[in-house]
């Protein structure tokens, strides 16, 4: 209705986004439009895998969803208040649109977005609106809700986030004012201070070390003792017996009054370790997300067939033979077979195969598939975690749990330090005592180790690494690359003999939804090649069908309203469309369709259309043939169009010897006709694989190979959570996201240079630091045993010396947008980022 | 007599409100979601003084 507004501007990246501008439109809400990110915006154009389904909802009024999903807003209202996960949420636009719920249906008290999550908590009057109308109202926007299931399990964690972060807060700011106090000290003792100055410094931050160690610090004492419970030993263990040690050693000193106190050193180590947790636990966090995700985007809902007619239920309620309606256009919620019609099901959720599979009474439908023809009533032969969608979540569940932890070395590093510091701190008693028995080798002993204990510091390794790793994934987050673990980054960045890219053809290396790829035209044909494009737009415009889309989408106009109108239009299920067009009669469809009464005359002339029809199929595509007035004018070939991109990021990525492979669930001479278009041996080009074989391909790489998945789809799902490292590219199913490491969130393939080229990049930065602080600590070991350095210095060298790791961690070159001339600018994204870099000065 | 023995009491009291409003907004939920908030700031604006669209739930009825 409004689609002559949707040429004027730019161009849409799904419907979703079309549907979503009509009604914001209608709303009287435009501004969105200018508050939007405009680059993304210009660089989605394409297809994309989001849509309004144009479901009902019903089901979301029912009492049995309402109690598992839905619970009142506060004790004394009638409101209630749901959270539901939306795909679609991706940039700050959707902010504000979402959270303008309340003005677009009336009975939304209140909406309010997660941006990070993806989900919207909405509290809404039930004497005013239905769930269901505001889930439709979501779904007409382009964000289609699922349920947020899990919300109690979640409600726990976040418990456990806030618990964490005060407890971060008060070491923190303990930390910091103990030092102010010690730097007093420090500064002091070259002077004479008063002694009163001295005590009450002394005091307050043995009272202010107190509460950080009995507080915040607790955590580690009681990891110990559990640890020692189970009989066994943790990091837990030797770092809270330094600390109660230490704290004792403290207090001690300070009612006596004399003798040295290392308040300073417990509360930061306090802090640093906490950091240390708090990142951990939220690297943690992201996983077991991934995990719900997958839950919540499997179909909740389902039309069953009852005696009191056909009614909406969660499938939660579906039973082992029940009956299910599948409407055309909606994804089947069950395993089942066909009791009643005939249809065509888009697989590809599952199998990543493009063309749709017919199916009649009798055969097997997934859930997860989409019905694209007709009605179909399904028995119910599984549910839930018992089909082969819930089987694959599975999957990707254990494969995600059988990747290596994250590396850990430089915790090792730190544990193996601090012994070591400990051995070499009664080595240098022991020396100092043994040389120099009566004049006062002990007490100098001493000195040097109390020295050499406060002036090494693992600080370089165990805090200056998660930092770079921490900084890393937020510049490459601005430059498009959503990485959701650290060991990704690690794994990407160190070099190895064998590096293996499996690459999924649907949607990665193609583009993933058909388009127009060629246009022959007829020896005699009396047309050009724009009339006829036109012609084919006007006669395809408005159709829902995937190929008729594609078809619309090709001609080059500008204005949809400039397009002739075309009447009689008559569209047959499985053949072609037909109607009349400025007094020609059109038809596109197939062979027997569109040259229904012109079969003879096509047969007959030496046409390059039978020459073309023959390379197509030979190509795997389809061809769609158009005739005017009964004569053959035109054949398109429909196909999955290769990304523009993709030769080139194939190319570099060979030249860094990166071993190329195409998995793909589609046909093997598609998948073949693909890797010979990028020049991928034809052995490396496996077609036909199901999502379990993907899996166990990954795997048997992996026993050899650091395996690189790249993929788009619910059946890469597996192998993305199995293999090294999982990438998911621009406008992959959710699910698939939600089981990879690393997310490109701009289109095309060339995200993954510029991923190779940070992870590389970090890890020098990472091997810089390392280097760095085993250097200062060798040389202030050494100076200090020898007694070069004096506790004091060596307390005021420490922080200084642990300053200078961090500041040369957060200033380490990592993820960088390529640098590319103006002249070359039109080009950028798809430019070789080169691959000689400036080295980090360190 | 000197006046640390009042600054430094008083000081660690000023850090003490500090850590527990920090800690008052951790129990409060204001630290559990950092992105939201900060697009939220920058696009809430004239737009909830505008009247109301002309009855807009109907048009997502189907």
């Amino acid at each position: 209705m409004l689609a002559e507004h949707a040429a004027q501007s730019t161009p849409f990246c799904c419907t979703g986004c079309q549907a979503a501008y009509e009604v914001i439109r209608g709303c009287g809400l435009e501004r969105y439009y200018a508050l939007r990110d405009q680059a993304q915006a210009a660089n989605s154009t394409g297809g994309s895998t989001l849509r309004a389904t144009d479901r009902r909802f019903d089901e979301y009024d029912d009492e049995t969803f309402q109690a598992l999903y839905a619970r009142p807003a506060s004790a004394d209202t009638h409101l209630r208040r749901i959270e539901l996960l939306l795909q679609g949420v991706h940039c700050s636009a959707c902010v504000w649109l979402l959270e303008k719920l309340p003005q677009v249906v009336k009975g939304v008290v209140e909406a309010r977005l997660e941006v990070g999550r993806a989900v919207i908590t909405v509290t809404w009057d039930p004497h005013v609106v239905p769930l269901s109308t505001i889930a439709r109202a979501l779904d007409t926007l382009g964000y289609t809700p699922h349920p947020a299931r899990g919300t109690r399990a979640r409600d726990i964690r976040r418990k456990d986030d806030r618990v964490m972060l005060a407890r971060l807060g008060i070491a923190g700011a303990i930390a910091a004012n103990v030092m102010l106090i010690f730097l007093a000290l420090y500064a002091g003792a070259f002077e004479t201070m008063e002694a009163s100055h001295v005590q009450l410094f002394r005091w307050v931050s043995m009272a202010l070390s107190v509460i950080a160690m009995f507080g915040p610090g607790w955590m580690f004492v009681r990891g110990a003792l559990a640890a020692l419970r189970a009989r066994a030993l943790s990091l837990d263990v030797p770092i809270s017996l330094g600390l109660l040690a230490g704290t004792v050693w403290g207090v001690v000193n300070t009612i006596r009054g004399e003798g040295d106190i290392y308040f300073d050193s417990i509360s930061v180590l306090i802090f640093f370790l906490l950091v240390g947790r708090f990142i951990q636990q939220r690297q943690q966090r992201a996983a077991a997300d991934s995990v719900e995700l997958l839950f919540s985007l499997t179909p909740s809902v389902a039309s069953r067939v009852g005696e009191d007619g056909i009614r909406e239920v969660p499938v939660e309620a579906l039973r082992v033979s029940d009956v299910v309606v599948v409407l055309a256009g909606a994804s089947v919620p069950v395993d089942g077979v066909v009791l009643v019609g005939s249809s065509s099901v888009d697989r590809s959720l599952l199998t990543g195969e493009t063309k749709p599979v017919a199916v009649r009474v009798g055969d097997h439908v997934e859930a997860g598939t989409i019905n694209l023809g007709g009605l179909l009533r399904v028995r119910v032969e599984a549910t839930g975690e018992s089909t082969r969608v819930g089987k694959l979540m599975r999957l990707v569940e254990e494969g995600s749990r059988t990747k290596p932890p994250f590396i850990q070395w430089t915790d090792q590093l730190a544990i193996h330090f601090i012994v070591a510091m400990l051995v070499l701190g009664l080595a240098t008693i022991a020396l100092w005592w043994l040389a120099l028995p009566h004049d006062g080798g002990l007490s100098r002993g001493l000195t040097n180790a109390i020295a050499l204990l406060v002036v090494t510091c693992p600080c370089g390794l165990g805090l200056a690494t998660p930092l770079v790793m921490t900084m890393a994934m937020g510049r490459s987050a601005r430059l498009g690359i959503l990485a959701k673990n650290a060991a990704a980054i690690e794994a990407l960045g160190t070099r190895t003999t064998h590096r293996t890219l499996l690459v999924d053809k649907t949607g990665t290396l193609t583009e993933g939804t058909p388009s127009v790829t060629s246009w022959t035209l007829a020896d005699d044909c009396a047309f050009t090649l724009t009339d006829v494009q036109r012609l084919a737009a006007a006669l395809e415009a408005g159709s829902q069908h995937h190929v008729a889309k594609a078809i619309a989408r090709v001609a080059p106009h500008s204005e949809p309203s400039d397009l002739p109108t075309a009447s009689d239009v008559r569209e047959v299920l499985g053949a072609g469309r037909e109607g009349t067009i400025q007094g020609h009669h059109i038809r596109i469809g197939t062979r027997a369709f569109a040259l229904a009464s012109a079969a003879n005359s096509i047969a007959a002339t030496s046409n390059p259309l039978t020459r073309a029809e023959n390379e197509i199929l030979a190509r795997g595509e389809s061809p769609v043939f158009l005739s005017i007035n009964h004569r053959p004018v035109a054949l398109l070939s429909i196909g999955d169009r290769i990304r523009a991109d993709a030769p080139q990021v194939l190319a570099n990525l060979r030249a860094r010897g990166w071993h190329i492979r195409i998995a793909s669930g589609d046909a093997p001479q598609v998948v073949q006709h693909v890797g010979a278009a990028l020049g991928i041996p034809a052995n490396d080009c496996l077609g036909g694989l199901a999502p379990e074989a993907k899996l166990a391909l990954v795997r048997a790489s992996r026993e050899h190979a650091t395996t690189v998945m790249l993929g788009d789809g619910v059946n890469d799902a597996p192998a993305l959570a199995a293999a090294s490292v999982g990438i998911a590219v621009q406008g992959g199913a959710e699910a698939s996201l939600a089981a990879t490491d690393i997310y490109l969130t701009r289109p095309g393939l060339a995200g993954v240079l510029t991923l190779l080229d940070g992870a590389e990049r970090t890890m020098r930065a990472i091997r810089w630091c390392v280097i760095a602080s085993i250097a200062y600590n060798i040389v202030a070991a050494a100076l200090s045993i020898t007694g070069i350095i004096n506790p004091l210095l060596a307390a005021i060298i420490m922080p200084m010396a642990s300053l200078t790791v961090l500041l040369l961690a957060l200033r380490m070159p990592t993820f960088a947008a390529p640098r590319v001339r103006p002249a070359a600018a039109r080009s950028a994204s798809i430019e070789p980022i080169p691959t000689a870099l400036p080295e980090p000065t360190p | 007599m000197s006046v640390l023995f009042i600054v430094l009491p008083l000081a660690i009291v000023i850090v003490g409100a500090a850590v527990w409003a920090f800690v008052w907004g951790v129990r409060h939920g204001q630290f559990d979601d950092l992105d939201t908030p900060a697009t939220r700031v920058a696009l809430e604006d004239d737009d909830y003084a505008a009247p109301h669209a002309p009855a807009p739930a109907e048009r997502t009825r189907p």
